[in-house]
Parts: structure tokens; sequence; C-alpha cells
């Protein structure tokens, strides 16, 4: 459903380049989840599925996978609105070590 | 509820599944316009081309030649939002396709101060475009700037604590409202459903169609970002920003009715650009929004 991660694409020169943007949502080279000191943490035992998480992720990082809740951590940046949301709170947002 | 059945349960989706926004856009932690805007695509739809001035959204979607949407952009000038979508939808009809949906995504600033005299030419030619202003209350992306949008009592960087803005934001939808347009509507982020069900009603109507959608700014109102969603929320539920549609200028129609309104003192102690609030001055607002809301109650029963 979300668009796939896509290659950079790297223009050699001028000429080479688009006339307009081409909006292919190829701006996912950019991995934004360097930006992020607290990472979310579904606990999956006690998550009932309600979709407030992915409904209201703004990057938006959380994929459905199999029917379940999964964070993508190569884009997200930890702003934490899934955990605030979650009405079951069992997403938590804990430090970051890299 | 045991594991098996939760197993098979399916994963709740409210909103549409398509996702025409991606990610690696460059959007602050918490940022309410990225919601806005992933609310609308999935509303209208790849059908759609937009036209952004000089906002958050010029930068948020990434440098050229890449872009985090999967719909064409125009980057216009920053007075030209409504003007130029007039342009582009004229162009797309000369060509053959009168389906694709044209909208202007502007800011509060291109849209209250900058860009008002194209929307009101767009608006009274009744051009057939959509304008969604996201409203973030300052023009943000140039560092916290005041704009008309600022409500009152709010710190930016050109009105510091001991000047703090002491006039009231400008009524943008009741400008528009006289315009009489087809069909206006107000929307939160807060309330995505409530959102792209008055999307997909736009989309059908011809003509111009107004959208002010309130858009939370962590970085500017100086809130947690965690919290964006929960401001949106409480500016809803306190009456400080009520969601409500207008058709043909006249038609209004409250979305959701509030039996008892919170107070806005929780909403605004959670924003440091409010932190030096005098309890008077919060009176005050909470006079402001009684009356404000005592009006569109009048108007919904007329
Ligand atoms: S922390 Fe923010 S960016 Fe990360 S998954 Fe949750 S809502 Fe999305
Ligand atoms: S918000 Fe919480 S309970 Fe709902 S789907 Fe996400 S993790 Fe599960």
């Amino acid at each position: 459903m979300r668009p796939k991660k896509a290659k950079k694409i790297v223009f050699k020169s001028a000429e080479e380049m688009p006339i307009m943007i081409c909006s292919v949502g190829d701006q996912t080279h950019n991995l934004t989840g360097a930006w992020r000191n607290i990472r979310p943490e579904i606990d999956l035992s006690k998550c009932i599925k309600c979709g407030i998480c992915w409904k209201f992720c703004p990057e938006p990082s959380i994929d459905v996978v199999d029917e379940w809740p999964v964070v993508d951590y190569d884009y997200c940046k930890g702003c934490g609105i899934c955990a605030e949301e979650c009405p079951a709170k069992c997403i938590v947002m804990v430090e970051e070590r890299r | 509820m045991s594991q098996d059945t939760k197993k098979e349960k399916k994963f709740t989706m409210t909103l549409p599944p398509e996702e025409l926004m991606a990610c690696g856009h460059l959007a602050c932690q918490g940022c309410g316009a990225t919601l806005a805007m992933r609310y609308m695509l999935k509303g209208l739809g790849q059908k759609t081309a937009l036209c952004i001035p000089a906002c958050c959204w010029a930068v948020i979607d990434g440098p050229y030649p890449y872009s985090s949407l999967d719909v064409p952009i125009y980057h216009c000038a920053f007075e030209t939002a409504a003007s130029t979508a007039t342009g582009v939808k004229a162009g797309l009809e000369m060509a053959g396709d009168p389906e694709t949906t044209v909208v202007a995504w502007a800011g509060d600033g291109g849209t209250f101060d900058i860009g008002i005299q194209a929307l009101s030419g767009a608006a009274e030619r009744n051009d057939d475009i959509i304008y969604v202003c996201y409203d973030n209350e300052a023009y943000m992306n140039t560092g916290i700037q005041r704009s008309s949008a600022t409500p009152y009592g709010a710190w930016t960087t050109t009105t510091p604590v001991k000047h703090f803005k002491n006039r009231p934001k400008k009524d943008i939808v009741a400008i528009l409202a006289a315009h009489r347009i087809p069909y206006i509507a107000t929307a939160s982020v807060s309330h995505p459903e409530d959102f792209v069900r008055k999307v997909k009603k736009a989309k059908a109507i011809k003509g111009t169609r107004f959208f002010h959608v309130y858009a939370p700014c962590p970085t500017g109102w100086k809130s947690r970002p965690e919290d964006s969603v929960k401001l949106a929320r409480m500016a809803v539920q306190n009456g400080l920003f009520p969601l409500y549609e207008i058709e043909d200028g006249e038609k209004y129609t409250l979305n959701l009715k509030l039996k008892d309104k919170k107070p806005v003192e929780d909403y605004l102690r959670l924003q440091g650009r409010f932190r030096h609030l005098s309890p008077e001055a919060i009176a005050e607002i909470q006079a402001e929004i009684d009356v404000r809301w005592a009006r569109l109650l009048k108007h919904v029963e007329a």
C-alpha cells in the first residue's frame, strides 16, 4: 500500500534533469529514521487492532502486515503520536541506542 | 479476547487504504500539515494536481527533482496559489481532461495574508478548483512570524511575550462565505473520517470549494510533538475550531455538536506560545470563543 523504497536517482548533468518534478514518491531514498531519538515499540499481545496508530502516523511509517501494525524504523521519526493515541496503551516510547 | 480470535480479527481501517504520500518527506516530528495532506489525498485519489505556493509543504515535499507525493505538483509564487490552480485547470480542460481535480494547497500565510487577493478573485469567478488552507497559525516555514491567522495572545518571533498579539484571528471562512461559493468546510487532523468524507463530497461539486484545515505545529506552538493530534481534538471540543460546512454561502451544517464545551485553558496550557497569558487574558479568550460559538449556532439554526 505504501510506495516501496526507491533508490536515489542521481542526475549527472542539468540536461538529464526532468523539466518538472515527476512525483513518483521518490523521496523515499531519504531515510528519516535517523532523526529519531525515541522509538515506539508495539506490544502486540495487548493490541486490539483498532487502526488508530496507523491512522494518525504523520510519516506514514506504520505498515499493516498480516493484519498487525508494524513500525517501519527506516522512516519513523519518533514523534510519539502513535503511543499517545493508542487506546490500549500498548505502544511505549523507549530511548534509541545506536 | 482469546489469542486465536484476535489473530483472525481484521485490522480496522476507517480511512481508504490507498497511500499517496510516501515516507522520507522533510516535515518535523509530529507535523499536522503532513497528516492533512495524507488525508486529503486519500479522499481525492490519484487523479489530482497540486499547486503549492511558498509554505511548509514547499519544503516538506523534498528538493527538486524528488518528491514525496505520488501526484503532480506545481510550485508557484507565494501569492498565486489560487490563480495558478485556475490556470492549470483551464489548461487541463483545453487538453481534454475535465476529470483531474486541481487543488491549491497553501498555508495560512499564503491564504489569509499574501494569497487572499488571488483567492478572492478565483472565488468570485467561481473557478473549478479546490482551495485548501492548512492553518498552523503563523509563518512557520520562515521562522514563526505572526500572520493574520495567529490567534489572540500567541507568542511568535515578531510578537514577543511583552507585545503578544492583541488582535483576534481573521475569520477567513466568513470572508469566503461572503463570496457565495458552492462549498466551504472546516476540518481538523484529529477527525480524519470527517475530513475524508468532506473531501469526497467536495470532489463531486463544481466550482470553487474551500477547506480550512486545523494543522498543529509542534515547532511553532512550542508543544510536544506527540500532542499534535490531541491539540487539534481539544480545539474542536472546546469550540475554538468548530467543524462545519457552508453550502452556497448560506446553508450551515454543524458536523460535531458539542453539549458542553471544554474550557479553553487546558488547551492553552499545553502550548509554550501561550505560557505568558494571565488568567484575565484566558478569560477573554474564553469569552471570545463563546461569542463566536453562539454566532455559529445562530447561523446553523437560521
Ligand atoms: S512515533 Fe510517530 S513517526 Fe514513529 S510510528 Fe509512531 S506516529 Fe509514526
Ligand atoms: S493503536 Fe494500539 S491497539 Fe490500536 S492498532 Fe495500534 S497498536 Fe494496536
